[in-house]
């Protein structure tokens, strides 16, 4: 009976593991596969290609900036990642804002000043928002104690000698 | 025990189903009011496609600055030819800027994410614009303005302020009443630039994004 609990506990969390896991390496490759696979005008291609061309390093930023603000059309993608035309075009102003001094969150703030924090796409730490980092972390420290707790109280040997 | 436990099972899934709910019951496209209001209105200078008509006209190609505007009420309206919404608040528009002829007042169309002629052959199709519009090139004075999708109106107030947003298509009540609120706040002697009444209306169906 014991050991038949123990293969149900085991059993369970490596499910669990098997579930989680493919899903959590998925979550970080996706955005990377968006943007391989983006829709862009002739436009966007020209600008993009020219802007490599002439400075990687503004471009580096300009993605950099543009993956924290939400598509206003889309938004659950990034501006980076969004095939929209405004997208492209907000993207467009970012370059053109970096290009001209301006610093990385000078342009955030920028656009938070236009469309609000709701433009960001990771809310910032502070306030009301630190529950949105704080609870996922409370939860999986709750749920890793409830856990150790079932499986402690399952595979606790019997007082009076359970021997099944 | 069996009490505490379902109390703590309410006190945990209530909650979260309200917040679901919240949630799924909420319009993505609503999203508040503008962070523009009550602050200085984005300043442009666009140029003219569509003239508009009669008294409200001005040439193909002229050069509309925001700051010629100063001490008049502006409405600004972001529409586009591709926009299903756009044609049920065209005529509505046309009309109410034509009732405002004379008056300090100066409605202005602007052409989001799209071409002029396209522009100028949807208003031949509605019948004619009575006010002037003008092209944003790489829609800078949307993004300026952070829209969100057209059609938009912005009611610019006669100190060049931001007093009201309307998302979707406007209606002849908010066009007179927000208007009519804002000239008369411009005429006051003493007259607080606040905000005219009504909350921004969510976008309905047909509001296009591009």
């Amino acid at each position: 009976m014991r050991r038949a609990r123990q293969g149900l506990v085991a059993l369970s969390l490596a499910l669990s593991l098997a579930l989680i896991l493919p899903r959590a390496t998925a979550a970080q490759q996706a955005p990377a596969a968006a943007r391989d696979t983006q829709m862009v005008t002739p436009e966007g291609l020209r600008s993009n290609a020219s802007a490599k061309a002439t400075d990687p390093a503004l471009e580096a930023r300009t993605s950099g900036v543009a993956s924290g603000l939400r598509c206003p059309v889309c938004q659950g993608l990034s501006i980076q990642d969004s095939p929209s035309e405004l997208s492209q075009q907000m993207r467009s102003l970012v370059r053109d804002q970096l290009a001209a001094g301006k610093t990385d969150e000078e342009v955030r703030a920028y656009f938070i000043s236009k469309y609000g924090e709701w433009i960001l796409l990771e809310p910032k730490a502070s306030g009301f928002n630190t529950l949105v980092y704080a609870l996922p972390i409370l939860v999986v420290v709750g749920g890793l104690g409830l856990i150790l707790t079932l499986v402690r109280r399952w595979t606790a040997v019997p007082a009076d000698g359970d021997k099944t | 025990m069996s009490r505490t436990r379902a109390f703590l099972g309410m006190l945990i899934t209530v909650p979260l189903i309200w917040l679901f709910a919240k949630s799924m019951s909420r319009d993505p496209r609503d999203l508040g009011p503008s962070p523009l209001a009550g602050r200085e209105a984005p300043g442009f200078t666009l140029a003219v496609f569509a003239p508009g008509q009669e008294a409200l006209a001005r040439p193909v190609g002229d050069s509309v600055r925001l700051a010629m505007f100063k001490g008049q009420v502006v409405v600004l309206n972001f529409w586009a030819s591709w926009c299903l919404a756009c044609r049920d608040e065209h005529e509505t528009l046309s009309e109410v800027a034509r009732f405002y002829v004379g008056k300090p007042v100066h409605f202005l169309g602007v052409l989001y994410n799209d071409d002029a002629l396209s522009g100028n052959k949807w208003i031949a199709e509605m019948g004619g614009q009575s006010y002037p519009s003008v092209l944003d090139p790489g829609a800078r004075t949307a993004i300026d303005y952070g829209l969100y999708g057209v059609p938009e109106t912005f009611f610019l107030d006669a100190s060049g302020r931001v007093a009201f947003k309307n998302t979707g298509p406007v209606t002849a009540t908010v066009l007179r009443r927000v208007v009519d609120s804002l000239m008369a706040a411009a005429s006051a002697p003493t007259a607080p630039a606040a905000p005219a009444a009504p909350a921004a209306s969510a976008a309905p169906a047909g509001a296009g994004s591009k």
